[in-house]
């Protein structure tokens, strides 16, 4: 291997050395990246966060260092940008979701332990007897952040105060109308009643925290400071009501605060729990369960899907593969048309044409059948959704295949007495499938994870009646994206474990699919 | 029947097929022409064939109610632009892969491909938390830009892309490199003058697939364009049907529908002569 590699090396070509034309276009091109790495450092400066200045840095480095030599570092000149987009905004998202999939990140575990403890003791903010009150006014800073613009009637004082703490104003900064209400505020737009009321929920969760407790707003023109009635202790590492006296311990396994009955806290922190995610998996019986059963429609659907495209793509691409064919371009230009439709909005157009009650398939047909209400009917709709999307594309690249093929090579066999049903199974088919077999595995591995496909129809269903967690019609990827965002609450951590094994699952089928085609040695050579 | 076959003679099979293959591919796109004219604009008052009549006032309505002109524009800012640069991007790569020899090549390839398969859409959760942070440091690649989005897809311009013009690049005979290197070409200029007009229909139909692919893009869009005047087709149209108009913006959303085919077949009648060749990787002799 690497001796056919530096012979290859040695036999490259000497380029010659760059034309003026290719210096200046050079030259301005880096005096780009130069400018554009200045602007990207100075908010970065601003921000303090020395790793990205030195990301940049690094990135415009190694730009440099490739770009100001002649000749050298070829390969890298070419593959450089294309492969540090892929990092930014394809490998490093993977990465991260690597990374995830072995902590419990999800709804409830979302922060630190710290932010845990902090929203834990602002929830438990309550107003006690005696609590100091304040008059109040929304307002939003410059970044439409919500930010309290209090004021003490007593003692006449102002602040301002938001997510992060109070702020003293100067009196000369703040107007007060004829009511009493404060009306401006230096520096803060104050809010009109409706504009408050629509971010009521946001108004209602902020508590400005103060010494021993928090200020919450009490309606939208008067505030309080309230104590926490529950609150952290580093000795036991627990949390303890103050009022009722109960005790949550941390439990540093599962990241939550928990007491002697079990029972735990909503507010939970992020913590490592190893490869659990992933025997979760294998043994969990409420996940395996659904998990094999997904699995084997998921194949089908895949494997269906590419068999029907190519099927009626190369029938028609035969048929039309004749000279001088009456209508022969009318026939083309029409096939490829629900290739060139929006597939998002064909889905959706397809998921209605399946109504049971106003649908275009039971009225043509004359038919009442609830299509999307049984799990066969469903998988068969889907199906020949597909088929629609996807024979037009699979018809162009049948067209181009045969069109590759040597007449010569079908002629002779004519002569040796082939029939053309012969000719076609012995001497077409298995040329096509050499130059196509590609195109046809990274089609199952597309719609091995067609996303679009079953979520904008069926949306996964049928489910079975009280198991709404797995439909009939479900891939692996449509079953995780309910874990992930679902309505049961989210649970990313787990879901990366999950998308990690369809990632085994398609890049297996496909390697060994690549393995076995001789098309690998055209492209290896 | 018997008049017709004789005029078609032994072709016969070949039009019942394509006629069956051509029912088969228009039914939907009359209906959702039918849905476009249809006065009510319902979904259950449509049928394949428009039976009270044919209007245009869907299309008014369209316009009238809703910014579709600006979704237009900003799908194909966003597609054109990330189809054009994608492709120069994906042909400069696939162009070292299949000139240059240097360690890391088939491992480069493989993982090309392997990238791809893993489910992205759980990635959206990383990007939502990266883009969070640029928007508070450059808000011109924030959210609701359409230039972020735009970069967002620019890291899948390597992928099958690579590979399929990999694939056309090598059909391109080395001699012809070889010759101009020695009139003194450099590398840029083999590049730009001998291969690229050589591989013209890899560009158009690669060029095609990236511009159907981003117009078509759902879950990534939706995360990033909130506000009404920012979407792109894809989410504005969705959003039109969304469970409780489902029936009564039926008729728009065909309009819609059919506007938003208009860029993907003007660019296919444009390349239609590239693409059948293009599509398959060796379909041209060298």
């Amino acid at each position: 291997m690497d001796a056919v590699q530096t012979a290859s090396r040695q036999r490259s070509p000497g380029y010659a050395g760059t034309s003026l034309t290719g210096l200046v276009v050079r030259i301005t091109l880096l005096g780009v990246v130069a400018a554009l790495a200045v602007w990207a450092v100075l908010p970065l400066i601003g921000a303090r966060s020395w790793i990205g200045v030195g990301v940049v840095a690094a990135a415009t480095a190694l730009l440099f260092w490739i770009y100001l030599t002649p000749n050298k570092r070829l390969p890298l000149k070419y593959l450089v940008p294309g492969t540090l987009l892929l990092i930014a905004f394809q490998i490093v998202p993977v990465l991260f979701t690597l990374s995830t999939s072995v902590t419990n990140f999800g709804d409830g575990h979302r922060g630190s332990k710290d932010e845990a403890i902090v929203s834990i003791q602002t929830a438990s903010i309550t107003q006690v007897p005696g609590s100091p009150e304040y008059d109040l006014a929304i307002a939003t800073g410059g970044d439409d952040t919500l930010v309290f613009i209090l004021s003490d009637p007593a003692t006449g004082r102002y602040w301002a105060g938001d997510a992060d703490g109070l702020k003293d104003l100067v009196p000369a900064d703040v107007q007060k109308g004829l009511s009493g209400k404060i009306t401006e505020a230096r520096g803060y737009t104050i809010l009109t009643a409706a504009e408050a009321a629509e971010r009521s929920q946001e108004i209602t969760d902020l508590a400005v925290p103060v010494d021993g407790g928090g200020i919450r707003a009490n309606g939208l023109s008067k505030a309080f400071k309230g104590t926490s009635s529950r609150a952290y202790d580093q000795a036991c590492d627990c949390v303890r009501d103050s009022v009722t006296g109960e005790v949550w311990t941390a439990d540093p396994e599962t990241g939550y605060f928990t007491d002697a009955a079990g029972q735990s806290l909503p507010q939970g922190w992020q913590v490592a729990v190893g490869l659990d995610n992933y025997t979760r998996v294998v043994t969990d019986e409420k996940i395996r369960g659904p998990f094999l059963s997904v699995l084997w429609w998921n194949f089908a659907f895949a494997i269906l899907s590419v068999l029907v495209t190519f099927g009626l793509g190369l029938l028609c691409a035969i048929a039309l593969h004749k000279e001088r064919l009456r209508a022969k371009f009318l026939y083309r230009t029409l096939i490829v048309l629900p290739y060139a439709m929006p597939a998002f909005a064909m889905l959706l157009i397809w998921r209605d044409m399946f109504n049971q009650d106003f649908g275009l398939i039971n009225t043509m047909f004359g038919l009442d059948v609830g299509w999307f209400s049984n799990p066969w009917t469903a998988r068969f709709a889907v199906i020949l959704v597909q088929l629609w999307l996807g024979f037009p594309y699979m018809f162009l690249v049948a067209t181009g295949a045969l069109q590759a093929i040597p007449s010569e090579t079908l002629e002779a066999a004519k002569i040796d007495g082939a029939t053309g049903w012969q000719a076609f199974r012995r001497i077409t088919l298995p040329l096509l499938l050499v130059s196509l077999t590609p195109l046809l595995i990274s089609s199952f591995a597309f719609n091995f994870n067609n996303f679009n496909a079953i979520q904008l129809t069926t949306g996964g269903g049928p489910f079975a009646a009280g198991n709404s967690s797995v439909g009939a019609t479900d891939l692996l990827i449509t079953y995780t994206y309910r874990l992930a965002f679902g309505g049961q609450g989210a649970q990313y951590g787990f879901a990366a474990a999950v998308s990690v094994f369809i990632f085994l699952i398609v890049a297996t089928v496909s390697v060994i699919g690549f393995r076995r085609t001789r098309a690998q040695e055209e492209i290896y050579r | 029947m018997s008049a017709r076959s004789k005029t078609a003679g032994r072709n016969w099979w070949r039009h019942l097929i394509l006629i069956l293959a051509v029912v088969f591919a228009l039914v939907p796109i009359v209906f959702v022409v039918s849905a476009a004219l249809n006065p009510q604009g319902t979904l259950s008052s449509t049928g394949l064939i428009p039976t009270d009549g044919v209007s245009l006032s869907n299309v008014g309505d369209l316009f009238a109610n809703t910014p579709f002109a600006h979704w237009y524009l900003n799908s194909i800012i966003v597609s054109g632009s990330a189809a054009f640069i994608s492709i120069f991007i994906s042909a400069i790569a696939a162009y070292a892969f299949s000139r240059f020899r240097f360690a890391g090549r088939r491992v480069g390839l493989m993982s090309l491909l392997l990238i791809q398969m893993f489910p992205q859409f759980l990635a959206i959760v990383a990007l939502f938390l990266m883009f969070s942070e640029v928007t508070e440091l450059w808000p011109a690649f924030g959210f609701n830009t359409l230039s972020g989005l735009t970069l967002v897809y620019l890291g899948g311009a390597l992928g099958v892309n690579t590979w399929l013009m990999k694939g056309f690049f090598d059909t391109v005979p080395k001699e012809l490199d070889e010759s101009a290197v020695m009139d003194g070409a450099s590398h840029t200029q083999v590049f730009f003058r001998i291969i690229l007009p050589l591989v013209a229909p890899i560009l158009a139909v690669t060029g095609l697939l990236a511009f159907i692919g981003t117009i078509n893009e759902y879950l990534i869009a939706n995360v990033f364009l909130t506000q009404p005047e920012n979407k792109t087709l894809a989410i504005g149209l969705f959003g039109l049907i969304n469970e409780t108009n489902r029936n009564a913006n039926f008729g728009i959303f065909a309009v819609g529908t059919l506007l938003t085919a208009i860029p993907t077949v003007a660019v296919f009648q444009l390349l239609q002569r590239y693409i059948v060749g293009g599509l398959t990787v060796g379909a041209v002799k060298g």
